[in-house]
């Protein structure tokens, strides 16, 4: 199973030379079809094995050693309730993606699919992995496919587009990376027999306690990195440019997974490593997230072009999730986790489909539609469904999500103003607004596009990358309890275990040590009178 | 239990099916849409078989009978929160049930001759049969989220059916705007839900009924009023009902079943199912009562003004579902669902027989563009009509029966629920329960139920009396009368078996003091009462048969006074010189009903342009001008910096080590300080 995990990881890879070595166009196509559908069918055992009830630690562990006998940085990948649900939704992915573009692009095929076979490789690695050095290493390793992805394959303005994402997303990574380096020297200096380590496991453990005035500025760092990646309002403006200008399979990878990777990091690094920042900050963090919830809705209300409409609703439901995670309870982060994934569904379908009616007609300028419901009947449907699931329609996968997000936030502690959820609740009335607006003039109405007559349905490729992920819209409605089974016992033990962690780190700090700013924002008078009146 | 539990999935599960099969076929295979009796047939069957086993659950039961509760499979499960797919049938659900599926199969029978000339046929019965599952949710959930499912269900189906003709853009923004406009209640359920679920941890019904001792003052009060928002959006009351008249765009057995008999009740349905907890806080229960009344005169007013057949079945229904919230906030629980169910009758035959104008009507306007002569005319407008009932003999009794119903004359069902509301707003204001508010409810209703009467009778006169107007109107259409012909019995059937439970149907609920006067010992002959009485915390009629007498004859004599004055200003073909005396008669404020008090204005004016202005022209450049300009304007200065720095990259390798090396040192002094 170890080894099955790795060939997972990297069997993508494995297709690039082939397909650099074919000469022929469509099997080129074929390879990476094939490579991609092959990962995504030797990641089944990884779900089907996973120990439900196994929480602590990661399954399928593969650890190699460190690179140096002092410096514990090492290969270490195994998926555990956080990642696994994200690392199956990637390689379900795989094989819908090379479906996408499988007529529309033309120029260089053979780098295209290299990059997105790199690409997936690499998210692959970001979530699998367990050592902080690894992850970071992936994560970084993911911006550049995509860099070539909208840089080489994107639309007019695409130069722009991809340095704008790529600087971006760098600038905060390399804060990341300051903070991580940082991390472990620190937490080096406590683990025996090394002066560096970055693995997860440890850092994550109770062994290792940061001090209050460090945390803040680590968290920072990290979240900053996260935020940027998610992305957090105000840090989003790279995301319509990048959405706008990308190759459709490219939005749909940048949607579906590369997103996430920024909330993923909020839980998996975030969370368990700087407990007292995340929590202290959680309010902070929500109010950006409502603000996201709501800005990004009414701007994606008039936005004229239907994949920038789309890219701001991004903005929008992941502003849910950030809410859902700095709730700090089982309720909403087990909602955070189903909602990425429901995310990467219903917005890689809407992306999907989007490129659909462009790879047609060649334009996405909801003024360029109006009345195509009448001639394309499929498509319709597969359109409307995904816009209810993107609404959050009870019966469909958003709702699931959305629900448990709100729900638990409204009875979180850490932000224990109701404002918050009924706030973000607002977006449930604002969804539907901009979906079903947006709805109504491309497909409802009389054609008043000369163009858009002799507009073909669906073809069965089309039809068929869209199906699977209209079933997982209906099960994940229907049934949500198979997918939330998988994070339900890390995630309570992620939060108690992190609680636990932030009591300590309050109990082993001595009030006169820290500077006046940390005792405020971390009201040390308080919470050691509550500690000690627990005791 | 095995067999019930089976037979409980079937009433679900099959027109779910219905809908699957219909829709899914119907959509891949293209010569399986003109299989028009097939179509109908599957889905008629999916409803009726439903409807078969919920009179056998009915059968089974009795007025002591405990809630069953079938619980099918976990639905979420997460952290502290968990809900289950689990269905309760109880006196309240099984009533609901019978109801929809009752109802639901008429309609459907109906739709069969209606639609037949429809494209969209497939369509459309997919589409129905979604609904009735969607509905079946919604009455038949064991908690609240469950009912949700089926409360924003029946919201999609209603989306789908009202832009059923979806090329005319009003149609579809119609459409838009009842989801949307149901959208905002829901967002108050929602909240309501969780401040339910954050108190007792569940959102089982009997988990927070059983524990409203757990719920804060304050919190009572919130979840009330925030269901009751809800619960104004989906059941069309102030100050959310204007998608309602908006949705008669859809096709009329819709707007029968949709938004008269069974969907527009939901509300109704919720609070009589939580009113444990309503009776709880004597605030919300007269904010009901007051909005109820309130809805139920301002849109019966504007029933007076209007032309088109369907808008004013759509005013009037708004003005009934009032009555039925004025008695949910009287505490008269029962007497609401009283009133669900013979206007589920009437309504819907009333809508029926005015379906049925409308095809005949359109056949005329074909029949016309046959002949040659281009005459476009809005076959709603009754002002084109008159005289029909030689025609359609058929449509107009039924209809007629449905109007006498409504108006609430003795003994048809109308009148029997409409005066129990009355009687409970009264004993609200009499009585311990309630204050000289309710009094005032009380006239309030009384002025509605005189309007209703007259403009119920001034559209069927108008419409079926008379002489035939069309020809006046259009002169290319002169002797266009033989065109107009009764609908088939597919149409008729379902009329005739409506209009005849809209005669009979008041002895559900007959009051018991009508029988005490005479024999003076307790009597039990309010059936419904009975029925319910365990599930609905019903406050206590304690008014003293003299009052009861006078309040029933005070309906009577103001229900007969309505159709009096109605009979002497629209029985014969005087419709535009009675309008033109009413609107005389009643200056600015005639106009303000004709505008139907400009709410859609309003609205539109001042939040739907406001925001969308703000975020086109504020928002969307604040995006890019300020919050990527910040970005823009820091990538510019490191670029700036960077052009500056230029200078330092020197190309010789010694010079950047030598910069290494002190960056070194910096830093490992940053960190050993």
């Amino acid at each position: 199973m170890e080894a099955l995990l790795n060939i997972t990881i990297y069997l993508p890879l494995l297709g690039i030379p082939l397909i650099l070595m074919l000469k022929n166009e469509n099997s080129r196509k074929w390879i990476a079809l094939i490579v991609t559908s092959l990962t995504f069918i030797l990641s089944l055992p990884l779900l089907f094995n996973f120990n439900v009830a196994g929480s602590g630690t990661a399954q399928y562990l593969s650890e190699g050693s460190r690179i140096m006998e002092s410096l514990d940085i090492k290969y270490l990948v195994g998926l555990d309730g956080l990642s696994l649900l994200l690392f199956m939704l990637t390689t379900f992915m795989g094989p819908i993606v090379i479906l996408s573009s499988w007529d529309s692009v033309k120029k260089h095929l053979a780098g295209y699919l290299s990059m997105l076979l790199l690409l997936q490789t690499a998210s692959l690695g970001v979530f699998a992995s367990l050592d902080l050095m690894v992850f970071y290493v992936f994560f970084e390793l993911s911006l550049i496919p995509m860099y070539f992805l909208i840089g080489i394959w994107g639309g007019a303005d695409r130069i722009r587009a991809t340095i704008k994402f790529f600087i971006y997303t760098l600038v905060g990574s390399l804060i990341m990376l300051v903070g991580l380096i940082y991390v472990g020297y620190d937490a080096g200096a406590v683990m025996n027999g090394v002066n560096f380590t970055t693995d997860w496991r440890f850092l994550s453990s109770n062994l290792y306690q940061i001090g209050l005035e460090q945390q803040t500025y680590l968290f920072l760092a990290f979240a900053l990195a996260f935020c940027i990646k998610v992305p957090l309002f105000p840090f989003h403006t790279w995301l319509p440019y990048a959405h706008t200008e990308a190759p459709t399979a490219g939005s749909v990878v940048l949607a579906a997974i590369m997103l996430k990777m920024g909330t993923y990091g909020l839980i998996r690094v975030c969370l368990p490593i700087f407990p007292n920042a995340f929590m202290e900050f959680a309010p902070w963090m929500a109010t950006l997230a409502v603000i996201g919830i709501i800005y990004g809705a009414l701007v994606a209300m008039v936005q004229k072009d239907v994949k920038k409409l789309v890219a701001y609703s991004s903005v929008s439901h992941l502003g849910f999730v950030v809410l859902g995670i700095f709730a700090f309870n089982a309720v909403a982060v087990q909602g955070a986790i189903l909602q990425m994934i429901n995310h990467g569904l219903s917005t890689g379908a809407l992306f999907l489909i989007v490129g659909m009616i462009y790879d047609r007609r060649h334009t996405r300028m909801i003024k360029d539609f109006g009345g195509i419901a009448k001639k394309v009947p499929i498509f319709t449907v597969m359109f409307m469904i995904a816009t209810f699931a993107s609404i959050g329609l009870p019966g469909l996968n958003g709702f699931i999500g959305e629900f448990l997000i709100l729900n638990g936030s409204f009875f979180s502690e850490l932000y224990s103003n109701k404002a918050f959820a009924i706030l973000a609740t607002t977006g449930v009335i604002l969804a539907a607004v901009y979906m079903l607006w947006m709805f109504q003039r491309v497909m409802f109405g009389p054609i008043t596009n000369e163009e858009n007559n002799s507009l073909a349905d669906l073809n069965a490729r089309e039809i068929g990358l869209l199906v699977p992920m209209v079933i997982f819209m209906f099960w994940i409605g229907v049934h949500p309890v198979d997918f939330t089974k998988y994070s339900e016992a890390q995630v309570q033990e992620l939060l108690s275990s992190s609680e636990e962690k932030s009591m300590a780190v309050i109990k082993n700090t001595s009030r006169d040590e820290l500077p006046d700013w940390t005792a405020k924002l971390y009201d040390i008078d308080e919470a050691e009178s509550q500690l000690a009146s627990t005791n | 239990m095995e067999s019930a539990t089976a037979l409980l999935s079937l009433i679900i599960a099959l027109p779910l099916a219905g809908f699957l099969i219909n829709g899914i076929i119907g959509l891949f295979v293209e010569s399986f849409r003109t299989k028009k009796q097939l179509i109908g047939i599957i889905a008629n069957t999916a409803v009726f078989i439903p409807f078969v086993i919920a009179v056998y659950f009915f059968m089974n039961m009795n007025a002591g009978s405990e809630a069953v509760v079938f619980k099918l499979f976990t639905w979420i499960e997460a952290g502290s929160f968990s809900v289950d797919i689990a269905y309760r049938i109880d006196q309240l659900s099984i009533m609901m049930t019978l109801v929809v599926t009752g109802v639901g199969f008429l309609i459907h029978l109906y739709s069969m001759g209606y639609m037949a000339d429809d494209e969209g046929y497939w369509k459309f019965f997919a589409y129905l049969n979604l609904f009735i599952f969607a509905m079946l949710n919604l009455v038949l959930g064991n908690n609240l989220l469950l009912l949700f499912l089926g409360w924003e269900g029946v919201g999609v189906c209603s989306y789908l059916l009202i832009g059923f003709w979806y090329t005319d853009m009003a149609k579809s923004d119609a459409a838009k705007k009842a989801f949307i406009y149901n959208r905002v209640g829901d967002f108050a359920f929602l909240i309501a839900m969780f401040m339910v679920f954050q108190t007792v941890g569940s959102l089982n019904f009997d988990a927070i009924l059983g524990n409203l001792e757990a719920f804060s003052e304050e919190y009572i009060v919130a979840i009330g009023l925030l269901m009751f928002v809800g619960a104004t959006g989906k059941s069309a009351q102030i100050p959310l009902f204007v998608w309602l008249p908006d949705a008669m765009a859809g096709p009329t057995p819709v707007s029968a079943l949709i938004h008269a008999a069974t969907m527009v009740t939901s509300g109704i349905y919720l609070i009589s199912r939580m009113s444990p907890m309503y009776v709880l806080s004597p605030e919300v229960m007269l904010v009901v009562a007051v909005i109820g009344a309130l809805t139920a005169i301002v849109a019966a007013t504007i029933a007076i003004t209007q032309n088109d057949i369907k808008s004013v079945l759509a005013y009037s229904t708004v003005s009934q579902l009032g009555y039925m919230f004025l008695a949910l906030g009287a505490g008269g629980f029962t007497a609401a669902m009283f009133h669900v169910v013979t206007h589920a009758f009437f309504k819907a035959c009333l809508f029926l027989g005015s379906g049925s104008v409308i095809h005949t009507m359109h056949h005329v306007e074909h029949e016309l563009e046959h002949e040659g002569k281009d005459v476009h005319f809005d076959p709603q407008d009754m002002r084109n009509m008159g005289g029909l009932r030689k025609y359609m003999p058929s449509t107009y009794k039924t209809f007629l029966i449905s109007t006498i119903a409504i108006a609430g004359i003795p003994p048809l069902a109308g009148f029997f629920s409409k005066d129990e509301v009355l009687a409970m707003a009264a004993n609200a204001g009499a009585g311990e329960f309630g204050s000289y508010m309710y009094m005032a409810l009380w006239g309030v209703g009384i002025i509605t139920a005189f309007l209703t009467a007259f403009y119920m009778f001034r559209l069927t006169l108008t419409t079926f009396h008379g002489e035939f107007k069309l020809g006046k109107r259009f002169k290319e259409a002169i002797g266009a009368e033989k065109y107009l012909h009764e609908s088939p019995a597919t149409m008729t059937i379902p009329l005739w078996t409506l209009a005849g439970a809209a005669t009979v149907g008041g002895f559900l609920g007959v009051p018991n003091f009508i029988v005490e006067t005479f024999t003076h010992e307790e009597a039990h002959v309010n059936l419904l009462h009975n029925w319910l009485h365990h599930v609905t915390a019903d406050v206590e009629l304690t008014l003293s048969h003299a009052v009861e007498w006078g309040l029933m004859a005070t309906s009577i004599v103001i229900a007969v006074l309505g159709v009096v004055v109605a009979f002497r200003m629209y029985n014969n073909n005087q419709q535009q010189e009675s309008d033109a005396a009413i609107a005389k008669r009643f200056g600015g404020l005639y106009d303000l009903w004709k505008d139907k008090y400009n709410l859609d204005e309003v609205y539109e004016g001042l939040i739907v342009r406001p925001i969308v202005r703000v975020s086109d022209k504020v928002l969307a450049v604040f995006d890019m001008k300020v919050v990527d300009g910040f970005v823009n304007a820091t990538a510019g200065t490191v670029k700036l910096f960077g052009s500056l720095f230029r200078y330092v990259q020197t190309g010789v390798v010694s010079s950047y080590a030598l910069a290494f090396v002190i960056g070194v040192i910096v830093i490992l002094y940053l960190m050993v300080m």
